[in-house]
């Protein structure tokens, strides 16, 4: 029954996903692959989409996977799945729990949590990098143009920021890299 | 009912004009909730950013559920909460009809193709101004390395163990280290 494998599955994305959307996409990620919904190639995609239009990063990846599943339904399922937990949540906190976020057991738990999310973000990113240039169709095979490419956006990009003391959009990331893409994997 | 129409109406126009999810959208609620609305005050928006920051979920979710149940209860809450997601759920909805046939055109394909690349570098930067912003302990850093490791280990090996598991096992240490300290500095006394 694919409408409640996308409610429990957002669910349980919304209630893991600690520190905002990429926290979110190491999660999303297992869901979609553990039920072969999309490949990783896809969820790329979705990722960049979901960061270039308005919103909340989370909830557009949420009503992403829904919509490429089951449609509008599949969609308003998963959006409200993966919103749930953080509406209970705060709600509770408001009304219920008011002190908990001063108790030093909550407050390191927390910490504990954040913590590893971090690596958690870190290696999903890690992975899909290697996915892309050491695991292109199927079996180990390096893709050279791949790896040329994401070795110039990492030498350009990281430097650029440093440089302009500020962050760069990732908006502006993935359009010049759309353009790029066109020129270099295009011809 | 006109104050949940306006919740509803300010949190679409706040999910309609922000790009890039909740932590480009602090300031703008800031500036509307705060200085243009006065729902909430200075003290408030601190405190509704710590309150997002430490439960989980989309931060957008976390501070317009707040506001909105500040200013109108569970009514208020809905409102808002829905307010932020509408807009972005139908944007999102349309291009989902179209993505899938803009793929099969070639030139977009390899757009793609480097959005992919760009998307991986995107990740691993996030990854690393979180772990900058952290308060930094030996414990805490070796949980993300401890976590990091583990999973990228778990992917390439295909090790079907969920990151879930991870975090429940952070969790659970974070408190066990958390007794652990409290009782030897009790021991002390």
């Amino acid at each position: 029954m694919i409408y409640l494998e996308l409610l429990l599955g957002f669910l349980k994305v919304g209630f893991f996903a600690f520190g905002g959307a990429y926290a979110a996409i190491p999660f999303i990620r297992e869901v979609v692959l553990a039920y072969n919904w999309l490949s990783d190639e896809m969820l790329s995609y979705i990722i960049a989409v979901s960061e270039s239009t308005p919103g909340p990063v989370m909830v557009n990846m949420a009503t992403y996977v829904g919509a490429s599943q089951k449609g509008l339904l599949g969609s308003a399922i998963a959006t409200l799945a993966v919103v749930l937990p953080a509406f209970v949540i705060i709600l509770l906190v408001m009304v219920v729990f008011r002190s908990l976020l001063k108790n030093r057991y909550f407050r390191a738990v927390i910490g504990g949590l954040q913590a590893a999310i971090i690596g958690i973000i870190a290696a999903t990113g890690v992975y899909m990098i290697y996915k892309n240039i050491f695991l292109s169709g199927g079996g180990f095979n390096t893709d050279f143009v791949t790896l040329a490419f994401t070795a110039c956006i990492a030498i350009i990009y990281f430097p650029a920021k440093k440089l302009l003391k500020k962050n760069v959009s990732p908006i502006l990331v993935i359009s010049v890299c759309a353009v790029a893409g066109v020129f270099v994997f295009g011809f | 009912m006109a104050a949940i129409f306006e919740l509803f109406f300010t949190f679409a126009k706040i999910g309609l004009f922000t790009f890039g999810g909740g932590y480009a959208m602090i300031p703008i609620i800031e500036n509307t909730c705060v200085e243009n609305k006065k729902w909430i005050t200075d003290e408030e928006m601190i405190n509704m950013t710590v309150i997002a920051e430490s439960t989980p979920g989309p931060i957008a979710i976390n501070c317009s559920t707040y506001v909105g149940f500040k200013q109108k209860g569970f009514l208020g809450a809905v409102a808002a909460t829905l307010g932020v997601i509408l807009p972005s759920f139908c944007i999102i909805f349309l291009i989902s009809l179209f993505l899938d046939n803009f793929l099969s055109i070639k030139f977009i394909a390899s757009a793609f193709c480097g959005i992919k690349c760009a998307v991986g570098i995107l990740i691993v930067d996030a990854a690393v101004k979180m772990f900058k912003k952290m308060k930094k302990t030996v414990f805490s850093v070796l949980l993300t390395a401890a976590a990091f490791a583990l999973l990228l280990a778990f992917d390439i090996f295909s090790i079907n163990i969920s990151s879930i598991i991870l975090l429940i096992a952070a969790a659970v240490i974070s408190f066990a280290v958390c007794l652990i300290t409290k009782a030897g500095r009790a021991d002390e006394k």
